[in-house]
C-alpha cells in the first residue's frame, strides 16, 4: 500500500469559487491509502511546492496526487518537486479539477462531486504506480547524410562545420546530384556551376566529411544515438588511392555508345567515365555492363593506357559497416516517366524534350555546347513550344496529383535564356496556372512576358504531333476560347517530378514513414518539418516534398541544426513511460511488432524462468529508445503480456473503476 | 424553374457519373476535341456550365449533336472529369424527353458497309438511340 | 425509495489522447465551455492505449455510456495510433451489438488540440442520446455495486 498525500489547489477562486475544497480534503481521507491532506491556496507557488516537500519528507510519502489545472499545465512543476523531496517523479499524479471541473461547471454542489470523483481516480491509480527511471543511451557524434545532391552538400557541411563528423553516401559516382545538372538558377540567373562546384569541393576537403560515391545504403540497424550502418561501396574498377584523374582511360576507351546519365542521354560516354568534368571526386568508374574487358574479355586498353597502374578489373564491392547518432535522408527527386502521355509524343520525337533535357542542352557544358538545336536535323528552331503542368496536377493513374512546384519558375528561366541568346526564335507556353510564390519570383516570371515577349498561353496541351519539318499543336487558348493549330520547332514538357525510386526502399530500413507520393512524412507538418517521425532520422530537400534550391539549403541547414542538437549531447534521456512485455505471457506471436510504428520491438530467444521451469523462447524485446509510448502494442497484444508503463492496464482500470463506483 | 434546373443538374451528374468539381480549368478536353470549331459550346464549357447549372444553354446546344463521342477529352483529363459523358448525358435527356429512338437496330443492316469502324456504330448508338 | 422517481444521472466516461483531445478538453475548460459534469475524463497517452475491454468494464461497472477522443485521422503524434482506434472501436460497435447493447452508448469522436467548442459540443450531444437510451441496466453487473 502507497503512503498517499493529497493536495487541493484553490488556484485563487478559479477552483475554490465553484469546488469546496475543504470537502475535498475530507472527503480524500479516508481513501485507501491517503496518509495526508492539505490544501492551499497556489499549489504551483514556491511556498505551495514547498508544502509538498515537507509533507514528503514529513510524512513519508510514496506518492502524491495533486488537485489542481491540467496536468499539460503544472505536472512537470510538481514532478520536479517531487524530485527535490526524494521522490521518484512519475509516483505524482494530477486530478485536472479545473479546466474538466469548476471552469465548465456553475452547481457548487455539482462541481464538488466531480472534482471528488476525478481525486478518486487519481488516488487509485497512484497506489498503482511504481518508480520509472529514463534510460540513458550514448550517442555516436556521427551523422550520416544518404544523398549528395545540394540538400545533401549543405546537411553534411553544415554538421561538419559545427565539429561533427559527417559521411555522405551518393548513388552516382560523382556528388552534385541534379543541381550540377542545370544550367542557369532562377531567380538570379547565376549559373549553377558556379555556385555548386565549390560547396562540392568544400564537401571534399572538409576534414570532416567523407563521401561515399558510387555507393548505396545495405542495411540499417539500431536507433536514435546509435544507428549502425552497413554503405556498399560498389566495385569503381578503379584505384581510389592510385587514381589521378587524368582522364586518359576515358579518352582512350573504345567502348563509347553508352547513354550518358548526366546529359540525359543526349550524347554518349565510354564505358569508363566520370559523369561530368567537375565530378567530386574526380576519379572515374567502369561501367561493367558496357565495358568490352568485362563482356568479351578482350580490350583492356584503360589499363594499358593508365600511368599510374589504378585500373582493377578484380576490384569488388566492399561492404562498410559504420555507427552514427543521426541520418538524413536527401535522396532527391526524377522526372516521372513519360510513357502514358502518347498525346505529346515525347517518345516518338527526338525534338520533344523535358526540362531537364533542355538544361543540358542550353548549358555551355552540354553536348551541344549551349547551342540550341533540334536534336532531329541539328538545325536551329524558329519557334519553340513550353508545355507546363505535365504529369503535375493529374489525378488519374498517369501522373501525380500534386503541384511540382519548381516548374513555373523554370519554365520561365528556360524562355528568358532562350530569348537571351536567340532574340529572334518565338517562345510560346501553355500554362494552366502560373504559380510563383517567393521572393523576386512573380518579378521574375512578368520580365519573360513584359521584357522578353515570351508569350503565355492559358490552356493545356491537347496534342502534339510530329510531321517531320515541324511539330503541330493543338490546343485552345482559354481566354478567347478559341482554337489554336500552332507550328513549332520544338516543345519542351515540364515534367512533373517524384521522388527517387530507392527512397522508399531506404525509408523501409530507417522505420521512417512515406506518404502516397513517396515522399517522407515529417514528424509535424508545421512545428517539425525537418524531422521524420522515426526517432534520429531527418529530413532535407525534395525527398520531403517538392522544393526549388533556395527552399532546399534552407531545409538543409535546418535539418543540419536538429542533427548538431541531437549530437552535443553525451546521452539521451528517453521518456521512461514505455511498454514492457511480461516474457512469461508473451507467445510470442508478433502482432505487436506489426502495429508498432517505430519499429522498437523486435523478437528474441530468451531463456525464461517459468515458475521454476527454464526454457528458451520468442518474446518480444522492447527497445526504450525507440518506443515512444502510444500503447498500440498494449491493447492489440492477445495474451497481455505488452503493458504501457504509466498507463498500464490496471491503472486505467482503477480509474474506470474509481470513477464508476 | 429553378428547382427543375437543380433537378436536371443532378441527373446529368447522375447520368454521366462526371465530376465537374473536380475541373480545374486547365481546356485539355476541348484542345483534344476534333469538332471543336464546328461547336457552339465547347467541351471545357460543358463542365462549367454544369457546375454553374446553366442546364437549359447546354440541351439546346448544337454540340452536344457535333461530338462524335470519340472520348478523347476523357482520355487525357487529368482530373478524371469526363466532358464527353456530361455531353452525353445532356444529349440522352433531350432524347428522353422527346421520347424517340433516332436509331433502330433495325436500321443498321442497310447502314453497314464494309468500311465501317465499329466504333462508330458503337457511338452512332450513343448519340441517337435511348 | 423509488427508482422511478429518482433523476436519471447518466454516469460517462471519456477517454482523450494526451496530445489533441485531452488539450481540446482543456481548450474548453479555458473558454468556460460548459457540458454536464457527468462526463468523467481519463487522459491516455493516444486513443490507441483504449483497450476496447476499458469500456466493457465501465459498462460492467454500471457507466451508462463510454466516449473515446483522439486526433484527426492524419494528426495522430503516433502517425497511426487512431487508425488502430478505428478499426477497434469498429470491432466493439459489432461486438455490443451482437450483445444487444445499444450501439449509441459508445462513441469514437475526433477532437483537434483546437476544437474546445467541438469537444464541448460532443460531450453535450452524447449526455443527450444517453439520456435518450436511459439507464445501463443490461451490462451492468450488480455485483460490482458497492451499496
Amino acid at each position: 500500500m502507497q503512503r498517499i498525500g493529497v493536495f487541493v489547489c484553490h488556484c485563487g477562486t478559479n477552483i475554490a469559487g465553484t469546488v469546496d475544497v475543504a470537502e475535498i480534503v475530507e472527503m480524500a481521507k479516508p481513501e485507501p491509502g491517503v496518509v495526508h491532506a492539505a490544501e492551499y491556496p497556489y499549489m504551483c507557488s514556491e511556498a505551495g511546492q514547498n508544502m509538498i516537500i515537507n509533507a514528503v519528507k514529513e510524512h513519508n510519502l510514496s506518492g502524491v496526487v495533486i488537485c489542481s489545472c491540467s496536468p499539460r499545465m503544472h505536472e512537470a512543476t510538481f514532478r520536479k518537486a517531487a524530485e527535490k523531496a526524494g521522490l521518484n517523479p512519475y509516483m505524482v499524479e494530477i486530478a485536472n479539477i479545473r479546466e474538466h471541473c469548476s471552469w465548465i461547471h456553475k452547481d457548487k454542489a455539482e462541481a464538488t462531486q466531480k472534482a471528488l470523483t476525478l481525486t478518486r481516480a487519481a488516488i487509485a491509480k497512484v497506489q498503482l504506480n511504481s518508480p520509472l527511471f529514463p534510460d540513458e543511451s550514448p550517442v555516436t557524434k556521427r551523422a550520416l547524410v544518404i544523398g549528395g545532391g545540394i540538400a545533401g552538400i549543405q546537411t553534411a557541411l553544415d554538421i561538419a562545420d559545427a565539429g561533427f563528423e559527417v559521411d555522405i553516401v551518393e548513388s552516382t559516382p560523382s556528388i552534385g546530384g541534379k543541381m550540377a545538372q542545370l544550367d542557369k538558377t532562377f531567380p538570379t540567373l547565376d549559373c549553377a556551376a558556379c555556385i555548386l562546384t565549390p560547396k562540392m569541393v568544400d564537401a571534399s576537403a572538409h576534414e570532416n566529411i567523407t563521401l561515399y560515391t558510387y555507393s548505396q545504403v545495405d542495411k540499417v540497424e539500431g536507433f536514435v544515438g546509435d544507428f549502425t550502418v552497413t554503405i556498399r561501396k560498389k566495385a569503381r574498377s578503379v584505384d581510389f588511392e592510385k587514381c589521378t584523374g587524368c582522364g586518359a582511360c576515358s579518352e582512350k576507351c573504345p567502348s563509347k555508345k553508352s547513354p550518358s546519365e548526366f546529359d540525359q542521354g543526349l550524347c554518349t560516354r565510354p564505358a569508363i567515365y566520370t559523369p561530368f568534368a567537375q565530378a567530386v571526386p574526380n576519379v572515374p568508374v567502369i561501367d561493367r555492363e558496357a565495358c568490352l574487358k568485362f563482356k568479351t574479355g578482350k580490350c583492356g586498353l584503360c589499363e594499358t593506357v593508365c600511368a599510374p597502374k589504378a585500373i582493377n578489373f578484380e576490384q569488388e564491392d566492399e561492404l562498410v559497416e559504420r555507427k552514427y547518432g543521426a541520418v538524413v535522408m536527401a535522396t532527391g527527386y526524377e522526372p516521372v516517366s513519360l510513357d502514358k502521355f502518347g498525346e505529346y509524343s515525347y517518345d516518338s520525337s527526338p525534338d520533344v524534350i523535358t526540362s531537364l533535357e533542355f538544361e543540358r542542352l542550353t548549358n555551355a557544358a552540354g553536348p551541344t555546347g549551349g547551342a540550341l538545336t533540334r536534336l532531329s536535323d541539328k538545325r536551329k528552331p524558329k519557334s519553340v513550344t513550353f508545355i507546363q503542368c505535365v504529369g503535375s496536377r493529374d489525378v488519374t493513374q498517369r501522373g501525380k496529383a500534386y503541384c511540382s512546384k519548381i516548374c513555373c519558375m523554370y519554365t520561365a528561366k528556360h524562355a528568358m535564356l532562350i530569348k537571351e541568346k536567340y532574340p529572334d526564335i518565338e517562345v510560346n507556353i501553355f500554362y494552366i496556372d502560373v504559380r510563383t510564390p517567393g521572393k523576386a519570383f512573380d518579378e521574375f516570371y512578368r520580365r519573360a512576358e513584359d521584357e522578353y515577349g515570351v508569350r503565355y498561353i492559358k490552356g493545356q496541351v491537347g496534342k502534339v504531333i510530329d510531321n517531320g519539318d515541324h511539330l503541330q499543336i493543338q490546343a485552345v487558348d482559354m481566354l478567347d476560347n478559341k482554337k489554336m493549330e500552332l507550328q513549332t520547332d520544338m516543345v519542351v514538357l515540364a515534367t512533373a517530378i517524384e521522388p527517387v525510386e530507392s527512397a522508399k526502399s531506404i525509408a523501409t530500413m530507417l522505420t521512417a514513414s512515406i506518404d502516397t507520393n513517396n515522399f517522407m512524412t515529417e514528424a509535424h507538418p508545421k512545428l517539425r518539418p525537418v524531422e521524420s517521425p522515426t526517432a534520429g532520422v531527418f529530413l532535407s530537400g525534395v525527398c520531403q516534398g517538392p522544393k526549388d534550391i533556395p527552399e532546399t539549403v534552407a531545409q538543409a541547414g535546418a535539418a543540419a541544426a536538429k542533427v548538431i542538437g541531437l549530437l552535443v549531447k553525451d546521452k539521451l534521456m528517453s521518456n521512461p513511460c514505455t511498454a514492457k512485455p511480461d516474457e512469461l505471457y508473451c507467445n510470442g506471436c508478433s502482432v505487436c511488432e506489426n502495429v508498432c510504428p517505430y519499429g522498437a520491438i523486435s523478437y528474441e530467444d530468451c531463456e525464461v524462468n517459468d515458475h521454476g521451469v527454464r526454457e528458451v523462447r520468442r518474446v518480444a524485446q522492447v527497445n526504450k529508445a525507440l518506443c515512444q509510448g502510444c500503447g498500440a502494442c498494449a491493447v492489440t497484444c492477445p495474451s497481455g503480456a505488452m503493458d504501457l508503463q504509466g498507463f498500464s492496464n490496471r491503472q486505467i482500470q482503477a480509474e474506470v473503476d474509481a470513477i464508476c463506483r | 424553374m429553378h428547382g427543375n434546373n437543380d433537378y436536371q443538374q443532378e441527373q446529368i451528374r447522375t447520368i454521366s457519373g462526371a465530376e465537374d468539381r473536380k475541373c480545374m480549368k486547365c481546356g485539355k478536353c476541348s484542345a483534344s476535341c476534333p469538332s471543336y470549331d464546328s461547336m457552339d459550346i465547347r467541351p471545357h464549357q460543358f463542365v462549367s456550365y454544369l457546375r454553374g447549372g446553366d442546364i437549359d444553354a447546354m440541351l439546346s446546344s448544337k454540340s452536344i449533336w457535333k461530338c462524335i463521342s470519340c472520348f478523347a477529352c476523357v482520355e487525357r483529363c487529368p482530373r478524371d472529369v469526363k466532358p464527353a459523358q456530361i455531353i452525353e448525358a445532356a444529349r440522352l435527356m433531350v432524347i428522353r424527353q422527346q421520347g424517340e429512338n433516332y436509331l433502330s437496330p433495325d436500321d443498321v443492316p442497310e447502314l453497314l458497309d464494309p468500311e465501317l469502324p465499329q466504333q462508330l456504330l458503337a457511338s452512332a448508338f450513343r448519340k441517337y438511340a435511348k | 425509495m423509488s427508482v422511478a422517481n429518482k433523476e436519471f444521472k447518466p454516469l460517462i466516461v471519456a477517454f482523450c489522447c494526451n496530445w489533441c483531445s485531452y488539450a481540446g478538453a482543456d481548450l474548453a475548460g479555458t473558454s468556460r465551455l460548459a457540458y454536464p459534469a457527468e462526463v468523467k475524463i481519463i487522459k491516455v497517452p493516444c486513443s490507441c492505449r483504449v483497450n476496447p475491454l476499458f469500456a466493457l468494464r465501465a459498462f460492467q461497472k454500471g457507466a451508462d455510456g463510454v466516449i473515446i477522443c483522439g486526433c484527426h485521422p492524419g494528426d495522430c503524434h503516433y502517425s497511426t495510433g487512431n487508425y488502430y482506434t478505428r478499426r477497434r472501436i469498429t470491432l466493439l460497435y459489432s461486438l455490443l451489438d451482437y450483445l444487444g447493447i445499444e450501439k449509441g452508448r459508445t462513441h469514437l469522436e475526433w477532437v483537434s488540440a483546437a476544437e474546445g467548442t467541438k469537444f464541448a459540443a460532443t460531450m453535450n450531444k452524447f449526455v443527450e442520446t444517453i439520456h435518450e437510451l436511459g439507464e445501463n441496466v443490461r451490462l451492468e453487473d450488480l455485483r460490482c455495486k458497492s451499496e
